[in-house]
């Protein structure tokens, strides 16, 4: 009897089914499978910088340079629109900086305080105990000042999209020109006023202008590679995994030993078995 | 229960003996997962999931007890406590992936410990209620991970729990009001997170509950086993301690250099990059997905897109909640009198060309976009997964010849059972 249910059930569920795939299967045949759209034909995956990053792989780890180079081009560059408000100025110390040093560059900053004589809201430089402040009071600052686009906080950027630093990489050095393929296959498309043509973002169209226009838009210290835009873009993509990731190096450390003592423990544990068992294992007798 | 020639617990320290006669709790121990629990000698590698699963959920309870202690369930905050646990509390990023990744590893073991059962069709009397006890588990699994994916308040756990909660919506007359009732509001807030994250807390516990009813069913009848022919003597069996613990320890090592390296070295890659993206109602995502281990059910969830008398929506509801209920009646849906896939030729044939590529791919287009070919791809996985145990194995139980099974164990493993052939008189083969 309850086979029979069983069988019944089973083949209503199956029917019902079949007759979406047969609807589903019919409108493919008579109308395609979908349009192809110039989102899904012009859209690129994210390239890392060539070389990759110091990072990449299961052993990278941070490059303290670059990390002080990118932190430079977050300050002068992207700390105009974005915050950064996982990240205390502390934390610096993490990338190489002194103690001395986190404290010079927090107080180069100006973060909202409290009058200590009248209670007033006011401003301060940074002390190293402070997070990064926003550049916007508000969402509704930020998205009058853009717009109407808020610009995200950077802190787990490279953590939150598909591609992570790589993705950051292309898209900051991925604006270009409508191309004219483009143009010719899908004459509908356009960039509307005030967004920026990108093959590297979802929709193709950006409403971040170009951040990095110029070569040596940022000037870094004496010793430090010239600030390309590409080389400016790889280090504020790395300094951003920084910020997203901040453990990386303590992870992947302790990550090594706890391998090394799992594959310690487990050889000892595949002799432990092999010996117990030792008696026991068939022998044979025909 | 046990087997006559079961071990007895005999202790020889007086402290022992004292705490024998007060709280014979070492007793219970030592019946349960020691020398007192005699085990079929044969048992593949295929029987340690079981063990795997419970070190998983001790895992899972000891991580999320320390992660509780420094998260708080409001929605203005707890997107920003789950980062303060990444980078100021001591060790507090090892805590959150070995606990997000513990969930991934534990679903993958008791996955693999359910497919176990699938193929030596170990929910066969007499261990149906191990079986059904197993599925309860499983479901309350579900609820404890799907609640746990919220609690993080990044985009995937609020546009998660709104679809998933929606899916109650679905029910006629009733549907709105309870899910209103649910989330106490229209849409997840502070009122869900909040009955969310104390749920998630409480469900672990009931969950090992179970799995103490669980383990306490399977001693009745004793561990199945590959030939699935019931244990007849004492040279069928080998004592749990130490033949097991030391197969048992050796399986869980392995395992345990998969999870380290996933949680040291990409403790990232099952989860989704959205949820790094702090819930915001008002955007949203492209693609919503629940975790990789609901993607068979929310790929049969997707598959009805055709209103037959029902809405697709219902279709969907009831076809996903189906798919795992089915798996209660499997004892009495599969009527073979052979137990292991290894002498049943037509329902091998079906598990490894059937079962096994239909879940593969309901696993891979449960992740995929709403679009052509992967809708058409899940309708024909989702048509097969319930042909596959309402209707092909009830029939084919009852048409296929077995092959012939050993006459017991120790035959299986030695070729011969010499006890067996030259009566009680003849030396143990062990």
């Amino acid at each position: 009897m309850i086979r029979i249910i069983a069988i019944l059930v089973g083949l209503g569920f199956t029917g019902v089914v079949m007759l979406a795939f047969v609807t589903g299967a019919w409108t493919a045949a008579t109308e395609g499978m979908g349009e192809e759209t110039a989102e899904h034909v012009f859209h690129e995956e994210a390239k890392g910088p060539e070389g990759g990053f110091s990072f990449d792989g299961p052993l990278g780890n941070w490059d303290y340079a670059q990390l002080q180079r990118g932190y430079q081009v977050y300050r002068e560059v992207c700390a105009a629109c974005h915050s950064l408000k996982y990240v205390a100025f502390r934390d610096l110390a993490q990338i190489g900086y002194t103690e001395g040093q986190v404290k010079a560059l927090a107080a180069e900053w100006v973060v909202p305080g409290i009058d200590p004589d009248t209670g007033e809201t006011t401003t301060r430089p940074g002390l190293p105990t402070d997070y990064f402040p926003s550049p916007y009071e508000n969402n509704i600052a930020a998205a009058a000042a853009n717009n109407n686009a808020i610009p995200p906080d950077l802190s787990l950027m490279t953590k939150a999209r598909h591609g992570g630093t790589d993705y950051v990489y292309s898209l900051l050095t991925g604006y270009e020109p409508l191309p004219a393929e483009l143009r010719e296959e899908f004459p509908e498309f356009e960039t509307p006023e005030g967004l920026h043509f990108n093959p590297y973002f979802a929709n193709l169209n950006l409403a971040m202008a170009p951040p990095l226009t110029a070569d040596g838009q940022v000037t870094y210290a004496e010793g430090n590679p010239d600030p390309t835009i590409r080389q400016m873009a790889a280090d504020v993509s790395a300094f951003l995994y920084w910020t997203a990731e901040p453990k990386l190096e303590q992870r992947r450390q302790t990550g090594l030993w706890f391998l090394v003592f799992m594959l310690f423990a487990t050889i000892l544990a595949w002799f432990s078995k092999k010996q117990i068992w030792s008696a026991v294992k068939p022998k044979r007798e025909d | 229960m046990s087997f006559p020639w079961a071990k007895q617990y005999a202790p020889t320290n007086p402290f022992m003996r004292w705490m024998d006669e007060k709280l014979p709790l070492p007793r219970l121990v030592y019946n349960a997962v020691g020398a007192g629990y005699p085990v079929p000698r044969n048992l593949s590698y295929m029987w340690n999931f079981g063990v795997l699963a419970g070190f998983f959920l001790v895992l899972q309870i000891v991580t999320g007890v320390v992660l509780a202690m420094h998260y708080a369930s409001d929605a203005t905050v707890a997107f920003g406590k789950v980062e303060h646990i990444m980078r100021d509390v001591n060790w507090g990023w090892l805590m959150r992936y070995a606990h997000a990744n513990g969930a991934s590893f534990f679903f993958i073991v008791v996955y693999l410990h359910i497919f176990r059962g699938f193929y030596y069709s170990s929910y066969k009397a007499p261990r149906e209620m191990i079986w059904l006890l197993g599925v309860v588990i499983f479901l309350l699994m579900m609820a404890t991970a799907f609640m746990g994916y919220v609690l993080p308040w990044g985009q995937m756990s609020f546009w998660g729990a709104k679809v998933i909660t929606g899916l109650f919506g679905a029910i006629p007359l009733i549907g709105e009001p309870l899910q209103v009732w649910l989330l106490g509001g229209y849409a997840p807030d502070d009122a869900a997170l909040n009955r969310f994250f104390s749920l998630h807390f409480l469900l672990p516990f009931v969950i090992a509950g179970v799995v103490i009813l669980h383990i306490w069913a399977l001693h009745i009848p004793g561990s199945s086993n590959p030939t699935g022919v019931e244990v007849k003597s004492e040279s069928d069996t080998v004592p749990f301690h130490p033949y097991y613990t030391a197969k048992d320890g050796f399986g869980l090592g392995v395992v345990l250099i998969f999870f380290t390296i996933m949680t040291f070295f990409a403790p990232n890659m099952l989860g989704h990059p959205d949820n790094y993206i702090e819930a915001n109602p008002l955007s949203t995502p492209a693609l919503i997905v629940p975790e990789w281990y609901f993607y068979p059910f929310y790929a049969i969830l997707r598959a009805f897109t055709f209103d037959f008398i029902l809405p697709a929506k219902l279709w969907g509801v009831l076809a996903m909640f189906a798919s795992i209920l089915v798996w209660f009646f499997l004892p009495w849906l599969d009527k073979s009198p052979v137990r292991s896939g290894h002498y049943r030729p037509l329902f091998r044939k079906f598990f490894w060309f059937g079962l096994i590529p239909c879940m593969a791919a309901l696993f891979y287009l449960g992740g995929a976009h709403a679009e052509e070919p992967y809708i058409m791809l899940s309708q024909i996985a989702t048509a097969y997964y319930f042909l596959h145990f309402l209707v092909i194995l009830p029939i084919v139980s009852s048409i296929e010849r077995p092959d012939p099974l050993p006459y017991s164990i120790t035959e299986a493993v030695l070729g011969s059972d010499r006890k067996a052939v030259l009566g009680e008189n003849a030396e143990p083969a062990v």
